[in-house]
């Protein structure tokens, strides 16, 4: 039970703390990909 | 301070290993602003004229000390705190980064608020320069003892947060200064002060997650190898008996050559693109390629470490060395039979593999010199990349400089740059090629080992 606890909390953990940094870069990369557009137009 | 305490950040029994990656990108995303640091380099040349320049405004010339001074003190502090950072634990150094790295940009403000530059190259470029080489190596040997299964792909992640914080610090700060900039007044000392915030808090968040995994503990199913396998040692080398064995030295040449090859044309990709295809790449295509090239620098930095787990680390970079010599070779060839195309993906590989170069070398000096001291052995290495960037660009633009002077055509002009490029990696591959095991007599032994823990 105890070890379920554990998995599950750290699964949040896990979530929240990917979120934290997976956000701000996905965003960056994003609006990199759309200024490398301007090269193939 | 005990919060600070490396006792205080060992993992408690269950603790997910997943956890360390984001901690070290929380840093590694903040200290590799430093990229888009060229963001402000205009807005601060009118800080007094507003509209345009006076004579009274900060020059170009004089603004970009700050990008140098802090990527030189990047290389120190790196080899001086390096010991420090592994004897103190990740947490007490990730905290340090984050108070030198946002307090720059606190200094800074208050220069750009006096208008006095010199407070600008304290803040930034010495008290963030701390910041920047505490908070690069901080994370390192932490990943690797996380993942001694996979120790490229572990540094690679964080590393890859260094190559693409650009990404993320650019758009924002052009952002912020919008926000903050009005008819009378540009918003730079704001946007210092906000993003000095951001990474705090950003910072000790990484501070607050990172964890040092309990003695003897292993990854479930893993069993570390009994032997020594070549090329990768069971042992530990103290981190300045490295400095007396070749391989440091080697590894030392490999990381500065393959740096050098990349970093200047990184900083001429723009001009070269539209000079070597006139009127087909204009400025915002330009635009459009360094971009590109940024994004390949940052994915090479995950893909290239992680491949090094399977093809070996010295393997690694001699795919670096012998295909970024062809690519190198190949790049005039582009430019004359007028291929845009394969131009760009001449330039992808080869700054996946000067990415690929940053984020393997933490892997291959654990492979060498063993896990106690990898980070601050790291640190003395960075050196290296504060040497190719001053050479490479150098070497970049004089070689353009004296062929435009003895008349050869602009399009033209880099086909002896990438030349001399691919010969730098030749020599690059020589150095990797007589990169050995590290002779037993620099291991610890259990007295050492001993004397050591008694000592830190």
């Amino acid at each position: 039970m105890a070890d379920q606890q554990g998995t599950s909390g750290n699964g949040l953990k896990l979530t929240l703390a990917w979120l934290f940094v997976g956000i701000p870069l996905t965003w960056g990369v994003i609006q990199t990909c759309i200024n490398a557009l301007q090269l193939f137009k | 301070m005990s919060f600070l305490s490396k006792e205080r950040t060992i993992a408690p029994p269950g603790y997910s290993r997943w956890l360390i990656p984001p901690a070290a990108l929380c840093v590694h995303l903040c200290i590799g602003e430093a990229y888009a640091f060229s963001v402000f380099n205009l807005p601060m040349t009118k800080l007094l004229g507003i509209s345009q320049s006076t004579p009274d405004d900060w020059k170009l010339t004089d603004l970009g000390w700050i990008f140098s001074v802090a990527i030189f003190m990047l290389g120190v502090s790196a080899a001086i705190f390096g010991r420090w950072v592994e004897e103190g634990g990740p947490r007490r150094a990730m905290f340090t980064a984050g108070c030198c790295w946002a307090g720059g940009f606190l200094i800074s403000a208050f220069g750009v608020y006096i208008h006095n530059i010199w407070v600008i190259y304290f803040g930034y470029g010495f008290v963030g320069g701390i910041g920047l080489g505490l908070g690069y190596i901080s994370p390192v040997s932490t990943l690797i003892k996380w993942f001694p299964d996979r120790p490229g792909m572990a540094t690679g992640m964080a590393i890859m947060g260094f190559g693409g914080a650009a990404f993320i610090a650019s758009p924002l700060s052009v952002w912020l200064m919008g926000r903050f900039t009005t008819a009378t007044h540009i918003g730079v000392a704001e946007t210092f002060i906000t993003l000095g915030v951001i990474y705090f808090i950003f910072m000790m968040v990484g501070a607050t997650i990172v964890r040092v995994p309990a003695p003897g503990w292993k990854p479930e199913g893993w069993v570390a190898p009994a032997q020594p396998k070549k090329l990768i040692t069971t042992k530990n080398v103290y981190v300045y008996e490295a400095l007396k064995t070749p391989q440091f030295w080697l590894i030392w040449w490999v990381l500065c050559l393959n740096v050098t090859a990349g970093i200047g044309v990184l900083g001429q990709a723009s001009a070269m693109s539209q000079e070597m295809f006139p009127g087909r790449v204009t400025a915002v295509a330009a635009a459009g390629f360094v971009g590109l090239m940024s994004l390949f620098n940052m994915a090479g930095r995950f893909f290239w470490a992680s491949a090094s787990d399977y093809l070996g680390r010295k393997n690694t970079y001699f795919t670096f060395f012998i295909l970024g010599a062809v690519l190198y070779a190949f790049v005039p060839y582009t430019g004359s039979a007028g291929s845009v195309a394969l131009f760009v993906c001449a330039y992808a590989i080869i700054f996946s593999m000067y990415g690929g170069g940053f984020a393997t070398v933490p892997a291959y000096l654990r492979d060498m010199f063993g896990t106690r001291y990898v980070g601050a052995i790291h640190g003395l290495l960075l050196t290296a990349w504060s040497m190719a960037g001053i050479f490479g660009p150098v070497l970049v633009n004089y070689i353009r400089q004296w062929n435009v002077d003895h008349g050869v055509p602009a399009a033209q002009a880099y086909n002896v740059t990438m030349y001399v490029m691919a010969v730098l990696l030749i020599v690059g591959f020589v150095c990797n090629f007589f990169v050995k095991d590290v002779d037993q007599t620099h291991h610890m032994t259990a007295a050492d080992e001993a004397k050591y823990n008694a000592a830190a």
